[in-house]
């Protein structure tokens, strides 16, 4: 009999006589998977939408505004104001070969956009193509973004946000159609695709007009950006292409580098990390409730073994007798109670697994039946996610628990004396 | 040389406030291919005293050598070696492990000693010949009778080819038939070799086994060589 065939034996054998015991044991270990694995899912989702959501404005970019100076600089004076301008966006590129794209943008509020005779007030912006990428204006089918020749030939072409489009077209398809911007017929080339977005400035991207950063110069006479976007190509080099761009800039309009207040940068890529710090603590605090679940399904485990190995102390003394040594006797108990946790496991992870797709696809017809601010906020919560991690966790946490649950008792079945258990009936 | 040698040998329980004293000043020599009787009222030390033969029990002084070896004072693991290797056990009810068939109760002890699948199925066959069970082998304790399990636990026994086959009673919970026929297997292993030492107060056993130790209250009083 080889020795893994025997144990399964063993432990069939001891399943059949305490079934019902063990039975609610492993279900008590499914449910503390079942618990944990939900938990974790929902810390998974709750971080994905997050991500998602602030990945909504970009990602991986910072936000800098002119500000004002503090300190006095190569015989200026403090207080100066610092105002960035469109060739900056060229120079900055040019400059530093670790960015991977730069912009800007014009802005005026309180607008008058009209079509037909639907006339709304709204937030115009004019900006440079690479806003395609960097704020993630993507079009939805059909449309497209502003592009070099638009800027070129300053043409009067816009991209809306979808909650504009609904606005103003309804249902009607919105690309092709002039539309009003201050009196001046502009052509829509493109609707914004929805996006879930909680990083912004100046308003969601859906309320706003998006026109050529020429355009809008000519139109309304701006020179100075009010907002210069940038990206360094990689995440991990933020801090010294952050130091680069004040460097070029600095040298341009003469002020210190280590000065905080010439320019205001927002940099998302903090943001993210921080919203990663707070989503992971999140994560382990739901973690850590689940694992107490377990912890207590894990009692019951130790309890059973305590039964089993009293049950067993003759056959325990038996062994002995044959000349097993304690490790022997250690290990099968701790195995059996491993058994008992991999069997209650694997019922959990079926059942979680089941669950969060059925909680996936309720919350998908809820959101269909409910009003539009409560699927908002339904959305806000995300959807349960099962990654690996989770799994990988979960498991760890369960082997850790099955066999701590197993060794206190087999610890105390090796100990038994075999002259005194051969007389134990 | 002695196969079993004790000298001044003492067992003293101690429970609480009442110290027991189960063996007082035990010396025993056994020799290689001895058959012998431990004979004795119950309460005498007869089972206290098998099981230190056994090193299921360790003395509380004086001196115990197995094969040469001082085995009085060795650690659980080690005792444990000497019980696979040196020990075979027949027991008064058997004690075969109830769910495993007679091939897997004979394996045990080879399983122990980590003997290989193929070493272990070849002596398996061996001894089940040898007790005259080789059609009982995917059998049950359950579906075997009183005296076929006796005899599945002495081939489990000699399994090691151990030092000395130690037997409790072996025949307490046999009728006279099936006992008789496990007293002629001990008698057949004798004559091939093995060295005996049984407990029992059956006297018909006693009488015609060739040497006996008299046990009463803890203490030797009789030996008959």
């Amino acid at each position: 009999m080889s020795h893994a065939w025997y144990l399964l034996r063993l432990f069939i054998s001891d399943f059949n006589k305490q079934r019902k015991k063990i039975g609610l044991t492993v279900m008590a270990i499914a449910w503390g998977t079942v618990s944990i694995i939900l938990l974790l899912s929902f810390g998974e989702g709750l971080k994905r939408q997050l991500v998602a959501g602030t990945a909504g404005m970009g990602k991986g970019i910072v936000v800098v505004w002119g500000g004002q100076t503090k300190k006095a600089f190569k015989g200026l004076p403090p207080g100066r104001r610092i105002r960035l301008k469109p060739e900056d966006i060229e120079l900055v590129k040019h400059r530093i070969p670790s960015l991977e794209d730069a912009g800007g943008e014009y802005q005026r509020w309180g607008v008058a956009i009209s079509h037909g005779k639907k006339v709304i007030s709204r937030h115009l912006t004019g900006v440079t193509p690479s806003y395609e990428e960097l704020r993630h204006h993507y079009p939805q089918q059909g449309g497209r973004f502003i592009n070099q020749t638009d800027l070129d030939l300053k043409r009067r072409v816009a991209f809306i946000g979808s909650a504009i489009a609904k606005e103003l077209f309804g249902e009607e398809e919105a690309v092709g159609k002039i539309m009003m911007i201050n009196n001046i017929p502009f052509t829509v080339i493109g609707v914004m695709i929805e996006k879930n977005q909680m990083g912004m400035y100046s308003g969601p991207d859906e309320e706003k007009v998006v026109i050529p950063l020429t355009t809008f110069g000519m139109m309304l006479g701006d020179t100075i950006l009010d907002v210069f976007i940038y990206k360094p190509a990689k995440m991990e080099d933020s801090e010294r292409v952050k130091r680069e761009i004040l460097r070029v800039l600095g040298g341009k309009y003469k002020f210190d580098p280590e000065d905080e207040a010439a320019l205001w940068m927002w940099d998302t890529i903090e943001t993210t990390k921080e919203m990663r710090a707070i989503t992971l603590g999140v994560q382990i605090f739901l973690g850590v409730i689940g694992g107490l679940t377990l912890l207590v399904a894990g009692v019951g485990v130790a309890n059973i073994m305590y039964v089993t190995v009293r049950r067993r102390t003759k056959e325990i003394g038996i062994k002995m007798a044959m000349g097993a040594k304690a490790r022997y006797i250690l290990v099968e108990f701790i195995i059996e109670a491993l058994l008992i946790g991999v069997l209650g496991g694997f019922f959990g992870f079926l059942l979680a697994g089941v669950m969060v797709r059925g909680i996936g696809i309720l919350i998908d017809s809820i959101s269909q039946m409910v009003s539009e601010d409560v699927a908002e906020a339904i959305a806000f919560l995300g959807k349960p996610v099962i990654s690996v991690d989770i799994a990988v966790i979960t498991a760890l946490i369960l082997l850790t628990i099955g066999f701590w649950a197993g060794f206190f008792p087999s610890r105390k079945a090796a100990k038994i004396n075999p002259a005194e258990s051969l007389r134990y009936e | 040389m002695s196969i079993i040698s004790m000298s001044n040998l003492y067992k003293t329980y101690n429970t609480g406030k009442v110290k027991v004293e189960a063996l007082k000043s035990i010396d025993i020599e056994i020799e290689q291919n001895q058959f012998v009787a431990i004979v004795g009222p119950s309460g005498s030390g007869k089972s206290t005293l098998m099981n230190i033969i056994g090193c299921l029990d360790t003395p509380t002084s004086g001196n115990y050598l197995l094969d040469g070896e001082k085995v009085g004072r060795f650690k659980p693991n080690r005792l444990a070696e000497i019980r696979n290797w040196k020990i075979g056990f027949v027991f008064q009810n058997f004690n075969l492990l109830p769910y495993a068939t007679a091939y897997e109760n004979i394996e045990l002890p080879m399983i122990f000693n980590g003997l290989s699948y193929k070493k272990r199925k070849k002596r398996v066959m061996e001894l089940l010949e040898r007790v005259g069970l080789a059609d009982r082998a995917a059998h049950k304790p359950t579906e075997l009778s009183g005296g076929e399990m006796q005899r599945i636990a002495i081939a489990r026994a000699l399994a090691n080819n151990p030092s000395i086959l130690l037997a409790d009673e072996p025949t307490g919970n046999l009728d006279s038939v099936a006992g008789g026929s496990i007293i002629e297997i001990f008698r057949e292993l004798h004559r091939d070799g093995a060295t005996i030492v049984i407990i029992t107060h059956d006297r018909a056993i006693a009488d015609n086994v060739p040497s006996t130790i008299k046990l009463k209250d803890g203490v030797i009083v009789d030996s008959l060589n």
